[in-house]
């Protein structure tokens, strides 16, 4: 019988299997921030070990850094104390690290891919659930614990279960206004937030197959908002040209040899998932999170279910997640007025993101209820946008332009959303209080959340585009 | 890690479903540089109002209940993978979290750190929670070698399953780093073999 992708990219990772005990699976590239490190640092140093293999771990700080003025030192002290942690235990270990004012410095499931971190076939982990993300290149990447940050920090490998398999194929054609993002957030809400769990998932099909690479993230990226551990794409021409030349892809004779390896890397056609799953890319219409979980999903035009229209023992906690949202049961969404607008995240923050906004934006103005905050992914994406213009096609519409990094996705950093203000958001989590206390979130697309910023309220953008 | 024993012990429900790990430790609460003293913060928003008075109708302030096993409604610890969440659970002092459904990453990160998650069928969750509702005093035991999680005061008795690698480092206090490193002459030999 033949291999699913993941268990080709698996098994070639396996250093120990062993009947009752997880697989030891050697991992290739470790990524790490200041939020989930500082503990495993500590952890090697209590031991009295040292990081086995320094020169594939990369570091970067995203989530606690301030958006605005990062050559100055960060205000909050804390915040502060966790990133200058991270740049002490770095040069302690011997890591890589693209720290706040480096041209390297972004969200860390930005600089992977662009910087040719990212490959396919590697086994790549990070502190850091959205790790993911990687899996568009056809790389087992998934999200760890600190315990484990410290494991990989000792051993480069890890303990782990081999996951089961799930495929999930879209097929057929988008819409005109219908992107990558409403493809996940419509799957998402087909199968809830915990449809996905214990798997990984193969995107397949069609219309995932005509995606470029940037929206093959957002698909992966969000794998881990259904429960699965990870996502991944076959790689194809579309992936390898994307990878070819960039900073620390391989090069001449070792690109060659990567290549011919990589076109091996598909589930063979009688491979066996454990699970399959198919949809239809013109059932998508553009998407939009009405509730406090990424699978509380629906169609822009739609209304929010009615909580009896929930199986019994959910009400209670759909009627929370309404209350909370200041929703009602049947309401429709169009129309109704909003406070902020964010643009970026690792979901979507890339800079065909803010290509595709700028173009909508572009001669548009943002509407007066609204602050808009546009936040690149990374260095490399700010400096890409400004060569292109396209910081002052925001700054004319009266959009902020910020400085790289998590910002208003995480009520972490100083970018919070006010209590009980709406934000229509292109991140990927819409947790009670996930972009500050109280505050409420609506996930979109970018093009959707564009639509918002110039008219201040939730509109379906499919009427906004010209024919 | 300390060894984990069999633990009778009374319960604190929590019949919300999809309880993420924002809600269990917020993201501003995750400056910290150690692992201690997360407890403190445990379902902050939820707990405390904003002016840090405690809520009155939330669980964890109702001295009516009370125990080492937190027992919550389905798809538990779901969202983002900080392990803050299951340091701030151990910190609180539950040694046992029983739910239908883990979140994956959750049930790794609790296992890590000394905390049993349970995963048992609806049924058997709903009947955790009409003994505690009817009598908050009702215990639950919970013997990890035997697998079993028992409600005395109605007789039901759930197995539950548990990755027998898990199940030992659990009983013996080992961790992971400690296998992986007894297997380092593979690890370089797979790394010579590539
Ligand atoms: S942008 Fe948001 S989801 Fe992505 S790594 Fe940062 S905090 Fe996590």
């Amino acid at each position: 019988m033949g291999k699913t992708l993941v268990e080709k990219i698996w098994d070639a990772h396996v250093v120990k299997r062993q009947e009752g005990f997880p697989d030891i699976l050697y991992i290739d590239t470790h990524l790490i921030h200041e939020v989930t490190s500082p503990q495993a640092f500590d952890g090697l140093r209590k031991r009295g070990l040292p990081v086995l293999r320094p020169q594939q771990t990369v570091a970067t700080a995203d989530h606690n850094v301030p958006t605005l003025n990062q050559h100055l030192p960060i205000k909050e002290e804390l915040s502060r104390y966790q990133v200058d942690m991270l740049t002490k235990n770095c040069a302690e270990f011997g890591i890589e690290l693209y720290g706040l004012g480096h041209p390297y410095q972004g969200i860390v499931h930005v600089i992977g891919p662009e910087l040719g971190i990212t490959l396919p076939g590697k086994t790549m982990v990070c502190g850091d659930s959205h790790t993911s993300t990687h899996g568009a290149f056809g790389a087992i990447a998934f999200g760890i614990g600190t315990s484990q940050v410290e494991q990989v920090f000792a051993t480069q490998c890890l303990l782990q279960q081999k996951p089961k398999t799930m495929k999930i194929e879209v097929n057929g054609e988008l819409e005109k206004g219908v992107g990558a993002k409403d493809i996940i957030l419509y799957i998402i809400a087909k199968i809830s937030a915990a449809g996905g769990t214990g798997y990984f998932i193969e995107y397949a099909g069609s219309a995932i197959r005509s995606l470029s690479m940037e929206a093959r993230m957002t698909i992966c990226n969000m794998s881990i908002e259904m429960g699965a551990r990870g996502g991944l794409i076959a790689p194809d021409q579309i992936t390898f040209d994307y990878v070819n030349g960039r900073e620390f892809a391989p090069k001449g004779e070792e690109w060659e040899r990567s290549l011919a390896y990589w076109k091996t890397l598909y589930s063979d056609d009688d491979a066996e998932f454990d699970s399959v799953l198919t949809f239809d890319a013109a059932d998508i219409q553009p998407m939009i999170t009405y509730g406090t979980n990424p699978g509380m999903g629906m169609g822009i035009t739609e209304h929010i279910p009615t909580t009896v229209a929930q199986p019994e023992s959910e009400r209670p906690s759909y009627q929370k997640a309404l209350d909370y949202m200041g929703f009602q049961d049947g309401e429709a969404v169009i129309g109704k007025p909003i406070d902020y607008v964010f643009i970026g995240s690792c979901t979507n923050s890339r800079i065909e993101d803010l290509r595709e906004v700028a173009a909508f934006v572009q001669g548009k103005q943002k509407a007066s209820n609204v602050e808009v905050w546009i936040v690149p992914g990374s260095k490399q994406v700010e400096a890409q946008a400004k060569l292109e213009g396209i910081d002052k096609v925001f700054e004319a519409a009266g959009f902020q332009l910020r400085e790289p990094g998590c910002s208003a996705c995480l009520g972490m950093n100083e970018d919070k959303i006010p209590a009980g203000k709406y934000c229509v958001s292109t991140s990927n989590r819409n947790f009670e209080g996930r972009q500050g206390p109280n505050a409420r979130t609506m996930l979109v697309s970018p093009l959707t959340a564009a639509a918002a910023a110039v008219t201040g309220k939730i509109v379906d953008v499919r009427e906004l585009l010209e024919a | 890690m300390k060894k984990f024993e069999t633990l009778s012990s009374r319960v604190v429900p929590l019949p919300i479903e999809n309880i993420d790990t924002d809600q269990i430790i917020p993201a501003r609460f995750l400056k910290a540089t150690t692992r201690d003293g997360f407890g403190d913060n445990l379902f902050r928003d939820w707990r405390y109002e904003a002016d840090n008075q405690p809520k009155a109708d939330f669980v964890l302030n109702n001295p009516i209940y009370n125990g080492k096993i937190l027992v919550a409604g389905k798809n538990f610890g779901c969202g983002s993978s900080r392990e803050h969440a299951a340091w701030a659970i151990q910190d609180y002092g539950f040694d046992v979290v029983i739910s239908s459904f883990f979140a994956d990453i959750f049930k790794g990160n609790a296992l890590n750190n000394g905390v049993l998650p349970i995963q048992v069928p609806d049924d058997f969750l709903e009947k955790i929670f009409d003994v505690v509702f009817t009598n908050p005093n009702a215990e639950l035991i919970v013997d990890l070698e035997a697998q079993t999680v028992t409600i005395p005061t109605t007789g039901d008795q759930y197995i539950f399953e548990i990755n027998p690698y898990k199940k030992s480092c659990l009983i013996n206090g080992y961790d992971d780093i400690d296998y992986i490193l007894s297997q380092k002459d593979l690890i370089e030999e797979f790394e010579q073999n590539r």
